[in-house]
This record gives C-alpha cells, structure tokens and sequence, in this order.
C-alpha cells in the first residue's frame, strides 16, 4: 500500500495462501495495519476472514506467504511466539475457564507452571489498572461462570491487554452482545486507539463496520477484493463489494393478522443447565403475522424453540394449537400438525452430516407414503422430491446424492427450508434461521418467511439479530430469563428500548406496576 | 500433523492403505515365525494352504466362517445404529440352548417344519438376550457396554449349570454336555458328501437380508439416522428409543442363529465349548468390513482362514497356532489405521 509509510505499520501479512484439500481458504491475502488504526475484516462466512487471523495468530500454518509483526517476521504455527510478539485474540467461542476467578483466568498460563505459589498480588494491580485505563469494568474475584457473556468478553479482552498485547483480534465480537454492551465495547476500543493500540475487527455487521473502523478490507471466496477507508463506502457499497452483486433486500410490507394458530397461556418449562426455562410464558401466534423473538442467547430461546418443536411439553400451563389444548405432543406431532421447524444448529440437530441430500430431505417425512409403504422405502419419490427442492429452492451442489456435509451452510439451509416449507405449514419456527449465511442467503430465506406469512402462515423468528428482528417482525417480544416481555408493533419501539428488555430491565418495572 | 478428511478419496487413497495394513499383517507374522524357529515364507504358506489349498481345507474354513457371518452381522447392525452390543457370545448361546431344548425330543415334527421352528426359536431367545440391556439403556442410561459384556458370563455360567443339571445327557458318561438333536433337527448338508451344512447357506441369506434391511427398509433408514446423528433423528421425530429397542432385537436374533447353526448344522449337542469366543470374533469381523453386511461375509472368510490355516501351519512345523490371534489382531488394529488413512489426510503443520 502507497500509504504504509505515512504511519508504522505495526502488523504485515504477506500474500497469504492457505488451503485445505482443494479448497483455496486464503488465496495471496496481503495487509497491514498502522498503529492506532482500526481495520475491519468484512466478508460472508467462509470468505476466509477467521482462517486468516488464525494464521497471524499461529493457529494455522499457512502454505505461503509469511507474518511480520513491528517488523519482525513471525515464525508460522506458534502461537507463542504471536503472544509474545504482541497480538492478542479474542476469539468467538470464549476461551476461559468458568469455575476460575477473573484474576485467575487472565495470569493463567502467564506464571510458570510449578512456581510453588502465584504472585496474585502485583498481578491485581496490573489487571486493576488496566480495567480502568480500558474502562473494562469486572470484578477480579467474580467466579467468570457467573459473569453475563457482555463480561465474559471484557475479561477476554483484559487477558490479552495483560499479556501486553499491541494488536488486538477480535473475531465477530458483537454476535453475543446486546445493542448497549456493543457500545460499550466500541467505547473500549477507542480507548485503545487512543493508547495507541491496533486492532482488527472481524464482522459481517455492516453498520459496526462503519461505526468503528478507520479502513475496511473485504475478502470473497479467501481472496481480498477490496480495500477502502471508511470514509469513501456507505453500507450498500459494502454490502455490493462483499457478495459481489447488488443485493435487494426484501421490502417488508405488513402482515396481515388472521385468527390464531397457536397460543400458550402461562406456560413454565425446567431450567436446563445454565439456561434458564420458560417462566410464565404466554405467546399467540396468528396466521399472516411474522412475531420476532429478540434476546441475547441462552436466555429461554431454546426452551420456547423446543416447546413449540414438540421436543419438551409444558411443566405448567396451557398450550393450544387451533383452539383445542394439546395432550400428547412430540416432533412428530408437530410436524404433522403443520408445523414447520428451521433448527437453530442446522450441522447438529438440522440434519446428519454423513446422509446425503435425499436421505435428509426426508428425515421428518420418511414413515409416510409416499416414501414408506409397509416397511420399505420408496427412494425413487424421495429422489424426486429432493430434486424438487434442488430446483425450486437454488440448492447448489452435485446432485442428489451428495453428502450434506459438503454443501456450504446457506445450501444446507436451503435445503432444510425446502423440506419444511413443501408441505405447506401453518406455523413456522425459525430459530436462528440466517445465523452464519452470507448476504445472499440471507435474503433468500427472508423472502421465503415473508412468502410464507403472506400465504396465511404464522412465523415465530427468534434472533439474536436485532436488526434481523426488527426488519421483518410485524410484533417483537424480549425473551429474558425465561420470562418474555409484551409485545411492541411494528416500529413502535427503538433498539435501545428493546436493549433494555433484553438486560432484563423492564420486567420489575412491569411488576411494579402490576403491583 | 493434523487429521484433514478427505471428501472424495481417490480409488487410490480408498485401495492402497487396506492392502499395506495386509502386507503389514503377514510380514508382522512372518517375524513371529522367524523368532519361533521356522522358515516365515513357509509358515505364510502353510497357512494359506491350511486355509484354502484343498477341497477338505476350504470346507473347513467355510464352516469356520458360518458362526462368524452371523455373530459379525449381529454386531454390524447393532454397531450401525451406535448399539455396542458387546453381548453375541451370549446371544449365541442362548440360540443354542434353544435349539437343544426344543430339538432334542420336545417337538416331534418333521424337519421341514422343525428346524425353521428352532431357527425362529432361536432368534427369539438371542433377542431376549439382548432386550433386557437395550431396556435398561433406554429407561435408565445403563452403558449396554457394560451390561452386554457382563451378560457373557452370566449367561455362560447358566449354560454350565444347566448342563451340570437339567439338561445333562444321562448317558453322557458325567460330561457336562446335553442330548444329542433328534434327527429331524440336524441341518442337512448343501452337497452329500461335502461337509457343509445349510447354516453357511443360511448365513449367507442373512447378509443378503441385513444388507436389504439397511438399505431398503424403513426401520434400516431409522437405525442408520439413529447411529449417525442421535440428536438430529430425535429432532426430526425418529422415535429414537423404538428404534434401539427393534435393533437390539435383530441384531440378538441373528447372533443367535450361529448358535442354532453351530449345534443343528455340525455338534448335534450343546458343550460349553460351543463357541470359542465367536460372539468378541464378530466385532473383529463387523469392524473389519466396516460394518457393511455383505462386507462381513468376506470378512468371516478371511477370518476363519487365518484360525484354520494357522491350525494347521502349527500342526505341521510346531509354531503355536496362537499365531493366528496375533495375526487377527494386528490385522484389525493396521486396518483400523488403514481406514483412518483412507477418510483422513495428514498434515504436516
């Protein structure tokens, strides 16, 4: 870059190439970073954004190409040498230890192993003022099991600043945060900046793009295609350059509310591990009418998800579907109450990896006719189903015979979308139904929600994706600690209203009014 | 050096590794042999001569693979729905101690209508046997590992004390062995004059009906989403528990019939040296032919070869026939490596 010279450039990555079989996962990735600037990393998923800092950070070794970090060339796959160079990674899936300390977690690995007894003590001051320099409020004896994931994230961050970390990782940082703790982390990396750190922001939010970074990098297919200061994009410009078209994103129009399908009447489910039940739950969901279920994760979603599943029934309470109370229920049932489910983890309970495309095609239907008459299976009608599905649905792979496990997540969703939506349901549970996909399948499955509302189906969407919930909910209820907040209209509430749902704010003030 | 899968393996990839993991096996042998004073290269011979070099050894060897074809069937079904049926040693007894109950006097038919009788009998008894595992697992979590292993012994030691009992031939001269099958009950031979009973032809029907069962039939579809993704099957409505029940079922029936074949097709009586462990020898068979029904077959046949060939190889220069165990375990654990080899790429980091 012309302009590398105008500050220093603290971190150089050098024509990157990694691959894994065939697949070109970095394709000559070339970047640098100048101290005190913010870069973003913004591509769909699997664009080759998390493989690439894996490989600044030693994780992966890559197959050319080679790292420079203040100049000094870093020896591949060890991530020591990237600790002690000065790069510090706070990955998606948090890395801490639960039933240890904050303090503890940040010195662990930071002490030699066998020294007969930490030094706690200059370790605190150490952590103290670095969460006051960083304004990264969390207390050092706080068991981290008991920490929100807003500061489980903080303490990631302090475990990197305390190693001395100069450039910081983040990857897809805000996916677990609620709208006010992704202000507060901005407001932390500002400081950062300010102390003359570096980081990368690794995302496929663009308005987090835009908020926080100096300059974008945005990578398609492993290759970077384009590089442009912050100043110079807006988001459509982004959202163009990263799926290498330009994407319409559905216009939403009103639902139109009809009778109601489904309707849950105080409705209270067991806690299960660390996430909390349903508590006093009651929902209708109406035909023609998308309602979007906002909150951060772990917060009762699975539990209402696996209800209306048919996975668990109701502790207490009443469920109705059509107006007569349900007594025996099971996915079964469901499905053959019309009842349409998109999974939230599309690899682990959406379909099985090792079947082919029919095989999964007809994992809810398979004991019925066509495909099963008197113990044998029809695979010929399943085929030609599958193949019905390849077309009308744009799955893109092989054939009909491919192993699921192959197909990239967008295929693999289109293809749960098909086996559900063929059937012509009347309720839709789509939990999590974008996480993970790029742009353009984003909006496929959108579209085919928003069709299908249109033809009289009710929708529950739950997302952690407030604007996901916000741009197609004709109603959106907060989902916090099992309990769920009433419902908000169509742009009759602003993010921040519903981020105060989501930290389980509102709920005392609603009982106090009840009271 | 990590594990990359391979999506598609080259024929290469898919053929190469296999045939090293057998090279390795005999050549790991042969130094056995060396260490035991004899001439490898004519130890290697003597038992592939021992297993298939005659009319009379290759006869041998097909009865040899007879209980191995059902015992490996049982736990490739029971395997391919992630059942560890662990238990066919005692499933085929329990088929045997059916057929010497019902075959030794008890049922007075002709034999087109009794040894169907017994064989059905059998299978009923095995998936007993192995019903009261699959039911604790599914009600109460009990690892079927466990119990299935435990239920061996248990089961061989009811063996022994019915035939130091009940079931003891009074003309057996003391021996704990139980009354000889009526005549109607004995498998007859394929070819008169040929030792080959209709269990092989039995045992290669069974394969045929797994293999039709797995891919064709509805239950085969369930078992195999049951075993590959226990979570997902659930969530799609496959009732999970039935399936592992109906599993356990097929999978103790056909263990059985190696009992019923055993005793109809070539003892005529019930010993408690019915089986030298041919219920542990099918996971050897099951895990070799990578749990393909029509696999095990010639797994069963490579398997018994070895246990034939290595009898006589001993017979013949004095290296102990034990050879044949060493060999069979080093074949499983270098196929294991090879199948490893074949689905996963190594990566140097």
């Amino acid at each position: 870059m012309a302009s590398d010279d105008a500050a220093q450039v603290v971190l150089r990555l050098d024509s990157i190439t990694k691959r894994f079989g065939k697949l070109v996962a970095n394709d000559a990735v070339s970047l640098s970073l100048r101290e005190g600037e913010v870069i973003a990393l913004l591509g769909e998923n699997g664009a080759g954004k998390t493989t690439l800092m894996n490989i600044l950070f030693g994780q992966y070794t890559a197959d050319e190409g080679n790292v420079e970090v203040f100049g000094q060339a870093l020896p591949p796959g060890n991530p020591r040498a990237a600790l002690d160079a000065g790069v510090g990674m706070v990955h998606q899936h948090f890395t801490l230890a639960d039933n240890m300390t904050v303090l503890e977690n940040v010195i662990l690995g930071t002490q030699p192993l066998l020294a007969p007894r930490l030094d706690r003590g200059a370790a605190r001051a150490k952590l103290e003022k670095l969460a006051q320099d960083f304004g990264l409020q969390v207390h050092p004896d706080a068991k981290v099991g008991s920490l929100t994931v807003g500061e489980r994230q903080r303490v990631e961050i302090l475990k990197a600043l305390y190693r001395d970390a100069r450039i910081l990782i983040l990857d897809e940082p805000t996916a677990v945060l609620t709208p006010q703790e992704t202000e507060d982390l901005f407001a932390t990396l500002r400081k950062a900046i300010k102390l003359g750190l570096s980081v990368v922001f690794i995302s496929h939010k663009l308005h987090e793009v835009m908020a926080i970074s100096d300059r974008v990098l945005i990578l398609r297919h492993g290759r970077l295609v384009a590089e442009r200061p912050i100043a110079e994009v807006d988001k459509e410009t982004l959202a163009s350059l990263m799926v290498g078209a330009d994407v319409a994103a559905p216009t939403v129009a009103p639902g139109q509310p009809g009778e109601v399908l489904m309707r849950m009447d105080a409705v209270t489910t067991p806690a299960r591990g660390n996430a909390p039940g349903l508590a006093d739950v009651s929902l209708a969901l109406h035909a023609g009418q998308i309602v979007g279920l906002a909150g951060v994760s772990g917060n009762g979603q699975g539990a209402l998800a696996d209800l209306i599943g048919g996975l668990i029934a109701p502790a207490e309470g009443r469920m109705e579907l059509d107006g007569a109370p349900l007594d025996t229920w099971s996915p079964r049932a469901a499905v053959q109450s019309g009842i349409a489910r998109i999974p939230e983890d599309r690899h682990k309970t959406g379909t099985i990896a090792e079947f082919d495309l029919t095989e999964n095609a007809i994992l809810e239907t398979y004991a019925q006719p066509p495909y099963s008459r008197s113990g044998l299976m029809n695979w010929g009608r399943a085929e030609a189903f599958t193949r019905e599905i390849i077309e009308t649905y744009d799955v893109r792979c092989p054939g009909p015979g491919t192993r699921i496990r192959l197909l990239s997540g967008g295929n693999m969703q289109k293809l749960i979308l098909g086996r559900v939506l063929e059937a012509g349901p009347r309720i839709i549970l789509a939990n999590q139904p974008v996480r993970g996909l790029d742009i353009g399948a984003v909006n496929y499955v959108h579209g085919q929600l928003l069709a299908a509302r249109d033809r009289g189906a009710a929708v529950l969407l739950i997302s952690e994706d407030l604007d996901e919930i916000m741009a197609l909910s004709d109603v959106i209820h907060v989902i916090s600690e099992g309990r769920l907040s009433p419902g908000f209209a169509r742009g009759s509430v602003t993010p921040a209203e519903l981020g105060v749902w989501m930290a389980g704010q509102g709920f005392e003030k609603e009982a106090e009014h009840a009271s | 050096m990590r594990l990359e899968p391979v999506a598609n393996p080259s024929l290469w990839r898919a053929t190469v590794p296999p045939a090293i993991a057998i090279g390795s096996t005999v050549v790991i042998a042969s130094l056995l042999a060396m260490a035991a004073g004899a001439n490898p290269f004519s130890v290697i011979g003597l038992i592939l001569k021992g297993a298939f070099g005659s009319k009379f050894a290759l006869l041998e060897t097909l009865n040899r693979a007879t209980p191995l074809i059902f015992t490996g069937l049982a736990v490739a079904v029971a395997f391919r729905a992630r059942l560890w049926n662990i238990g066919a040693e005692a499933q085929l007894y329990a088929g045997a101690l059916m057929t010497v109950v019902l075959g030794t006097g008890m049922l007075q038919w002709g034999a087109f209508a009794l040894l169907p009788a017994l064989a059905l009998a059998s299978m009923l008894a095995g998936a007993l046997v192995l019903l009261v595992p699959a039911l604790l697992k599914v009600r109460f979590g009990v690892d079927e590992v466990v119990t299935t292993l435990l239920f061996n012994f248990i089961f061989l030691l009811f063996i022994s004390m019915l035939l130091e009992g009940p079931l003891k031939d009074p003309m057996g001269m003391g021996w704990p062995k139980s009354e000889r099958l009526v005549a109607e009950a004995r498998l007859p031979r394929i070819v008169e004059g040929l030792r080959l009973h209709w269990g092989f032809a039995l045992a290669l029907i069974a394969a045929v009906v797994v293999w039709v069962i797995e891919r064709r039939t509805t239950l085969g579809y369930e078992m195999r989403a049951v075993g590959l993704n226990r979570e997902a099957a659930g969530f799609a409505g496959i009732p999970v528990n039935a399936v592992l029940i109906k599993t356990a079922l097929l999978s103790g029936g056909l263990a059985a019939l190696a009992g019923f074949s055993e005793v109809a097709g070539l003892k005529g009586n019930l010993t408690l040296d019915l089986s030298p462990g041919y219920g542990y020898t099918g996971i050897v068979v099951a895990m070799l032919a990578l749990l393909n029904p029509l696999a095990v077959v010639a797994a069963a046949l490579f398997v018994a070869g070895i246990f034939v060939g290595a009898d006589s190889m001993s017979r013949a220069v004095g290296v102990p026939s034990y050879l044949a165990d060493i060999m069979l375990a080093t074949a499983l654990l270098l196929m294991v490596v090879a199948i490893l080899l074949t689905r996963f790429r190594v990566v140097r980091e």
